[in-house]
């Protein structure tokens, strides 16, 4: 008897699994309509989970104002393919395959430096283009071809950041945070040194799993640090803001793009830490646009969920959004649906953006050459302007 | 003076994480004690209590929430132990051990499903979470409680598991299954009980834990649960005053590590950093294999006398 139960229970195992496999085959071209796929490789689950979600949500909404796109002169239907790859540099590779298998014709993503990177080699493997969002390593485009990226670069970011703490907070010893293995965070936190001065920085890195950061903030006490910078994911961010309070850190933090999320609001408020980003957009540059995408957040109960349950509009939306018209405009110049003409179709695409103008230089990486600088308002639980830093 | 004053915060911190791990890993090392399996889903169950705590607390006043999230994991330690692992009872042991890694990769992605992946903040409970200055250093309250309530916790378990007859049951089967359950021990129902004194140590663990530090994600369970079970190997896995100091030692240690760099800047004993702080984990299992290599039944562990 329980033989034949376990062998049954093997057989539905079996066919479930062949049942999922045989689902992913080609679904959505049975209608009729041309579709055009793009494939959005980004995290939803794991460390950056949170910030992957919601630069998904700019490319939603873009997806749901503008669904059709014309290719030589007939109309697609523009479908978002997902892929999860899991903050993880591992699990990356096999996310881009399974865009690429799904037969996508461009690629845009990832929340991240480090699957960005881990990818690439798939991306340039297989010819299909790819539009980093906010990732801001310089490696994610510097030995691969087919990636393009929409935002600044650590380097640039690292030095407006050092900028920032010398002459505005007048501060002369930093306290820096990296984690381990993460080549966003230990990225930026290298430029900030070399760009701050590699004397007056105290350099230090958390290993994965970590949940006590409080020896930290400790460190940075007792090196008689006056700035904090730690540009770390948004969960670590949640209980370095936590510890920073109830230990009285003291000093301002500082931290890049990623910070500019509404975790951090939640976290920082009712509390008495001051923090300072650097980020792609600051709510209210374009009203009528904000007004549109909130109303979209607030009516779809799951994109208000990947919001963090609110309509705090974050920076990685912005560009989300326009990551999207950016890949259409390029799929309107290739002509075709090809991975290969859209390929050589982008280093001409120009496209003027919520966040600024995007054109491409011959790395692939955008030109720009100004950075929003906010502050934590831990009163209101808002982002509060700065300043727009630029490097001369 | 200043030395002094440089090490204190690390060594109150490291106590406190150490009081958090040593919370898990007594319900690790009660349940090898007496079924001799490793149950690798505690750490699981351990952020399911924490995730537990933010949904209901969103909801409930925190006076019903607390009770009700102890009630509900103990009943989650209940329930795996009846699905997961007394149908196992006769199994070979490495089965009932592959059944704990499922249960625990089970609840890590039912959580990941629930939450999205997405990091929950806890809720703040008053009074514990409050900012007080120790010695000069500030703090939450949770930090100084913790370890008082663990040693507190620990000993109303020894006198348990010494003095009443549920104690002498537990005792008694983990000596002798068979031989028990021919002196009329139900073993079912006293395995049970150890599972349920486990999962709710883990879920008072859970409650002090995220205290003091707030995110949970699904697997906010992996790292504390293997801390607490190197600890549990380090003091000798079975015995529970061994889990206790082992977890303390670990706690101390890894916090110390993780600013060595500072206290060897402040006094003066090296100028450049060595950056000792990276290797606060790896210290964790070095100090895992060493204690296996030297003394394998651990600090506290039984000897095993091979029966003839």
């Amino acid at each position: 008897m329980k033989k034949v139960l376990s062998l049954i229970l093997a057989l539905v195992m079996a066919l479930s699994l062949v049942a999922c496999g045989g689902g992913n085959g080609d679904g959505g071209s049975s209608d009729g309509d041309k579709v055009v796929k793009i494939g959005v490789f980004e995290p939803q689950s794991g460390d950056n989970g949170a910030g992957g979600k919601q630069e998904i949500l700019g490319m939603q909404y873009a997806n749901k104002e503008t669904p059709t796109v014309e290719i030589g002169g007939e109309t697609y239907k523009v479908e978002l393919v997902m892929a999860d790859n899991a903050s993880s540099n591992d699990k990356a590779p096999t996310a881009a395959q399974t865009l690429i298998s799904g037969g996508v014709s461009l690629v845009l993503g990832s929340y991240g430096s480090g699957v960005s990177i881990a990818a690439g080699d798939t991306f340039l493997a297989a010819g299909v283009p790819a539009i980093g969002v906010t990732c801001t390593n310089p490696q994610v485009t510097a030995d691969c071809d087919v990636y393009f990226r929409i935002c600044f670069l650590d380097p640039f970011q690292g030095t407006v950041l050092a900028n920032y703490a010398k002459s505005d907070l007048k501060a002369t010893k930093a306290y820096c945070l990296a984690k381990q293995g993460d080549d966003y965070s230990g990225g930026l936190c290298n430029y900030f040194i070399k760009a701050f001065g590699e004397d007056n920085c105290v350099y230090e890195q958390f290993p994965e799993g970590t949940s006590d950061y409080s020896t930290y903030i400790t460190n940075a006490k007792n090196q008689g640090c006056d700035v904090f910078f730690a540009p770390v994911s948004t969960e670590a961010a949640a209980q370095i803001i936590a510890k920073a309070d109830t230990q009285a850190l003291g000093m301002p933090i500082l931290a890049g793009d990623t910070w500019d999320s509404n975790v951090i609001l939640e976290a920082a408020k009712g509390t008495d830490v001051k923090i300072c980003v650097t980020t792609f957009y600051q709510e209210g540059a374009n009203a009528e646009f904000d007004a549109g995408i909130k109303a979209w957040i607030n009516s779809d109960s799951t994109a208000l969920a990947n919001n963090g349950g609110n309509d705090e509009l974050a920076a990685v939306s912005v560009m989300g959004y326009d990551a999207y018209y950016v890949a259409l405009e390029a799929l309107k110049q290739a002509g075709s649906t090809e991975p290969s003409a859209v390929l050589s179709a982008l280093p001409n695409v120009v496209h003027t953006g919520i966040t600024g103008e995007i054109k491409f230089d011959s790395i692939g990486d955008a030109v720009r050459d100004s950075a929003v600088v906010k502050s934590c308002n831990t009163e209101t639980g808002k982002w509060d302007f700065v300043t727009i830093a630029t490097v001369g | 003076m200043n030395v002094m004053h440089t090490v204190l915060p690390y060594i109150i911190s490291g106590i406190s994480v150490g009081g958090q791990y040593a919370l898990i890993a007594i319900g690790y090392t009660m349940v090898y004690g007496i079924l001799r399996l490793i149950n690798f889903a505690h750490g699981d169950v351990f952020m399911v209590a924490g995730l537990m705590m933010v949904y209901m607390a969103a909801s409930l006043p925190l006076y019903i929430a607390i009770p009700l999230m102890i009630l509900l994991t103990v009943l989650l330690g209940f329930a795996i132990e009846r699905v997961a692992y007394k149908p196992l009872r006769t199994a070979p042991r490495m089965s009932v051990m592959i059944s704990a890694i499922g249960v625990s990769y089970l609840l890590q992605n039912l959580a990941l499903y629930i939450t999205g992946g997405l990091n929950k903040n806890y809720p703040a409970i008053p009074w514990i979470s409050d900012r007080i200055t120790v010695l000069g250093m500030e703090t939450t309250r949770v930090t100084v409680i913790t370890p008082f309530l663990t040693i507190a916790l620990v000993v109303a378990l020894v006198l348990l598991i010494n003095h009443t007859k549920i104690g002498m049951a537990m005792r008694a089967v983990s000596v002798d299954f068979d031989t028990a359950q021919l002196m009329g021990i139900k073993i079912n129902s006293v395995i049970s009980a150890t599972f349920i004194i486990g999962t709710f140590l883990a879920a008072i663990g859970s409650m002090l834990f995220f205290t003091s530090f707030p995110g949970i994600v699904p697997t906010s369970g992996g790292m504390p649960g293997l801390k607490a079970f190197v600890a549990a190997v380090f003091g000798g896995i079975g015995s529970i005053p061994g889990a206790v100091i082992g977890a303390f030692i670990i706690g101390i240690c890894e916090s110390i590590i993780k600013g060595l760099d500072t206290i060897l800047i402040v006094s003066g004993s090296i100028t450049e950093q060595v950056g000792f702080a990276t290797f606060s984990d790896a210290f964790t299992f070095v100090l895992l294999i060493v204690i296996l290599v030297f003394k394998p039944t651990g600090l506290f562990g039984e000897k095993t006398t091979d029966k003839v």
